[in-house]
């Protein structure tokens, strides 16, 4: 599936990186705790979460994330977009909550990523 | 080769610049030719011990030594320093502030998370004195 389906999918807004839609994804990862995702993501793989700060995106930058959905019709501030930008991650916002953003996903073919076994 | 030595100043509850270290040291291994596994596994390390720093201690330094072989993390405060450090490895166990967790750390998987991504880790630290952590990555 490609960010272009995952934008139909969630009836989301594209914030940032209209122009990298085709990016392909296989997997996806979904929380609100960002310690969380650097213990336990192994996958290059897309984020879908309701913490919008900067901090998001610095994780998301540190684990190779290119896609981050913030859910619950969140929209990050100035700084948080800027830094998306200066990163190359492409941001979209959907209405649904985490759970049914997840769910349509999951129904829809995209399973969670894997998680790291070292 | 000679190795390649990097150092950042980390100032404490600096939050606006929390990142901006270990988002340096990554493109500078990414320039290196540094595969993008090896990559990752230093990012987490730094990124952690970054906002350890940051959250916990009144500022320090994080250093990276680049050698053909193997990448080293050198990560140093000022103190306050960790009073039980068998329980700050625990996965879960925090003294995060509240409003450090709304910033969506302080679960208690910094150090263990840093540990996880090291092939070797040692902590040095007590009550009232500095905190050193060193990692060692092989490539």
């Amino acid at each position: 599936m490609n960010l272009r389906e995952v934008k139909q999918l969630l009836d989301a807004e594209v914030l940032l990186g209209e122009e990298s839609l085709d990016k392909e994804i296989k997997t996806v990862f979904a929380c609100d705790l960002m310690s969380d995702v650097l213990a336990f993501v192994e996958d290059k793989t897309i984020l879908l979460t309701g913490l919008v700060n900067p901090h998001t995106i610095r994780t998301a930058e540190m684990m190779d994330i290119n896609a981050v959905v913030f859910v619950r019709g969140k929209t990050p501030d100035e700084e948080t977009l800027k830094l998306a930008k200066e990163t190359n991650i492409v941001i979209l916002s959907t209405k649904h909550i985490l759970y049914t953003s997840c769910g349509i996903l999951y129904s829809n073919g995209l399973c969670g990523a894997n998680l790291v076994t070292r | 080769m000679n190795n390649i030595q990097l150092s950042y100043n980390i100032e404490r509850r600096d939050f606006s610049r929390a990142g901006e270290a270990s988002s340096n040291i990554k493109k500078a291994l990414r320039q290196l030719g540094v595969n993008s596994a090896t990559i990752r596994r230093v990012a987490v390390a730094t990124y952690e011990a970054e906002m350890n720093i940051i959250i916990h201690s009144e500022g320090g330094t994080i250093g990276v030594t680049v050698d053909v072989d193997k990448i080293r993390i050198d990560a140093k405060d000022t103190g306050p320093g960790i009073e039980n450090i068998e329980m700050a490895m625990k996965e879960g166990y925090s003294t995060a502030t509240s409003e450090v967790r709304e910033l969506g750390f302080g679960a208690g998987m910094g150090l263990p998370n840093m540990k996880r991504c090291a092939d070797e880790f040692s902590i040095e630290s007590s009550k009232g004195n500095p905190t050193k952590v060193s990692i060692i990555i092989y490539q």
